[in-house]
């Protein structure tokens, strides 16, 4: 299959220090891809360099077959490449129901909408309705978002962005400080993601890397030294070495 | 499935009429403190026009710092402009029309929001509110020199309105100007009812609580507000419009700096981010301005100063946030 998503050569270097080194990645339709690496290996740079927020030094990143490494972070959105965030960044002030309906509009270009309510606007309702139901939660859809549990607004940052329609879904430590008990939830959500959509999860959890990712990169120092199975990253004595180390070695014991 | 459709189906109805039972009760309310200010003060409509004026003003700040988090302090560079664009109109061109003057009021207070708008959001914080004081002192100055066509510090005067509809002249004692006013209110009420809780304004209210969200559903903040300074500088152009009818005399002291921090202290004392605490806010604060400075010429700002104070640490949501939470709980205990 055609890829969807591509990273050739990206590099990145804050004041002579290099952060992201030479990194390549490609991503077709359907792929679960986990990014791992150790605190400081450049993770979080190398999400900024792919939605936009920072610009790289040199490299390309494609989307669809078309560069947009030189399109702003709005530009990439509006083509496909959503993220979600590592800490919730939800309206307070606003209903569940408002942050997918919202998110459904913009997607439809009906956001600069001065007139109507989207309560009155059938289509819009349907659709965030039935995306808050699969997530499990629509009987919430109507309370503020400061009332409902941390482990729910996960999830709600997960509807909006499959209320964007993605290509490619970046999500950044979805599981984070989400209490065990609820971690089952976003498991499930996570496996019940469009089969067409690319994921790209970035997380610490490998337990739920091992569960999701079909496909695990390690990025170390900036670099990738790890681009392969989930069942062999545990082998590969560079990952060892670098980060995993602790958690293969209990494994083995066990 | 059906039953989750049908009770969801139940909440928006219910939704929707509190919705449209607010709206009754905004409008009810503006017609029964109408009422009752000409009842009560039929000598004094010019203070009660000048109220609604500074209303609409207020309501236009609420527009971009209450619904959208933009902090400035120069905002009453729209409402002169308006005054002035509504001002030069009669006096200079002879459009004496109170409704084509209102319109000319319009497109200058929507002129002013593009400008400052476009240069203000350039910023953010601390910064943005150093422009915003730079702006209005720029707009101030810049209409004191511009004398032949604003009448610098004399004031633009001149300014004859036609009657109303052909009709109803702009009588001394401020009565069509009341009446004018009033309906001018209720109209940019309803309309601003409408534009907070359409689509844009729901995305308006995101960019206020995190712009970068706001980013990473592909909208553009930066769009947003400069169309919300617009439909900001339209409004304060018909309040500014008011003015200039009511008056008809157009001052300096319409784009000045502190009528701007006036109207963001009117604006705190009702509540950020309502339409009704901006319109409390500019009714409480003008009229107690105006009762104490007559009981107590020497000492009235001390006491419009407490009162600011005792409402900022006792009542930080504003007059109309306080007791629009304070309902809201009493309801919540008795269901």
């Amino acid at each position: 299959m055609s890829a969807i998503f591509d990273v050739l050569n990206l590099k990145k270097a804050f004041s002579g220090l290099t952060v992201t080194n030479d990194v390549s990645l490609s991503m077709a339709p359907g792929d679960r891809v986990a990014l791992i690496g150790p605190n400081g290996a450049g993770k979080t740079t190398f999400v900024n360099l792919v939605t936009g927020n920072l610009r790289p030094d040199s490299g390309e990143v494609r989307l669809n077959g078309e560069t947009v490494t030189k399109i702003d972070a709005i530009g990439r959105v509006r083509r496909g490449l959503v993220r979600s965030f590592q800490v919730t960044r939800l309206f307070q002030e606003m209903t569940p129901a408002e942050h997918v309906a919202l998110a459904i509009l913009q997607r439809d270009g009906r956001a600069g909408k001065m007139f109507g309510n989207f309560l009155s606007m059938p289509d819009v309702m349907e659709e965030a309705s039935a995306l808050l139901a699969k997530l499990g939660l629509h009987d919430l859809m109507h309370r503020k978002v400061s009332e409902i549990a941390y482990g729910q607004q996960r999830l709600l940052e997960i509807a909006m962005a499959l209320a964007l329609k993605p290509k490619v879904l970046l999500l950044d430590e979805p599981a984070a400080g989400v209490p065990q008990s609820d971690t089952g939830r976003i498991e499930q959500a996570l496996a019940d993601l469009p089969p067409d959509l690319a994921v790209l999860m970035i997380e610490h959890d490998m337990d739920l890397v091992f569960r999701f990712a079909k496909r695990v990169i390690v990025l170390a120092a900036g670099t990738i030294i790890f681009d392969g199975s989930p069942a062999d990253v545990t082998k590969d004595v560079a990952v060892r070495e670098a980060y995993l180390g602790s958690y293969a070695n209990a494994s083995h014991a066990a | 499935m059906t039953l989750i459709m049908n009770t969801e189906t139940v909440v928006i109805k219910s939704r929707q009429k509190t919705t449209i039972g607010r709206d009754l009760i905004g409008i009810g309310a503006i017609l029964i403190v109408a009422v009752l200010g000409y009842l009560l003060f039929p000598d004094n409509l010019a203070l009660l026009t000048r109220i609604i004026a500074i209303a609409l003003l207020v309501l236009s700040l609420d527009l971009v710092t209450g619904y959208c988090g933009v902090a400035t302090l120069g905002h009453a560079a729209l409402f002169g402009s308006g005054a002035y664009a509504a001002g030069i109109a009669a006096a200079h061109y002879g459009i004496t029309s109170p409704v084509l003057m209102t319109l000319a009021g319009i497109l200058g207070g929507a002129i002013a929001g593009l400008i400052c708008g476009v240069i203000i959001l350039r910023a953010h914080g601390l910064p943005q509110l150093v422009l915003s004081i730079s702006l209005i002192y720029l707009f101030h100055e810049f209409a004191n020199k511009a004398s032949s066509w604003t009448g610098g510090s004399d004031g633009l005067s001149g300014i004859s309105p036609d009657p109303l509809f052909g009709a109803y002249e702009f009588d001394l004692w401020g009565q069509t100007a009341y009446i004018f006013g009033v309906a001018l209110l209720l109209v940019v009420f309803v309309l601003l009812r409408f534009l907070v809780r359409s689509p844009f304004g729901m995305l308006c209210r995101g960019i206020k609580e995190d712009p970068l969200r706001i980013m990473a559903m592909g909208a553009s903040p930066k769009i947003a507000l400069i169309k919300m300074y617009i439909i900001s500088g339209a409004v304060a152009g018909v309040g500014g419009a008011l003015n200039a009818i009511s008056t008809q005399v157009v001052g300096l002291d319409s784009l000045s700096f502190t009528q701007s921090a006036e109207a963001l202290v009117m604006l705190v004392l009702g509540g950020t981010g309502s339409l009704f605490g901006a319109l409390m806010g500019t009714v409480v604060f003008m009229l107690f301005e105006d009762y104490v400075s007559a009981a107590n010429p020497f000492h009235w700002l001390t006491m419009v100063g407490v009162l600011l104070i005792a409402v900022v640490l006792f009542a930080p949501k504003g007059l109309y946030g306080t007791a629009a939470g304070f309902i809201a709980r009493r309801m919540e205990k008795r269901s």
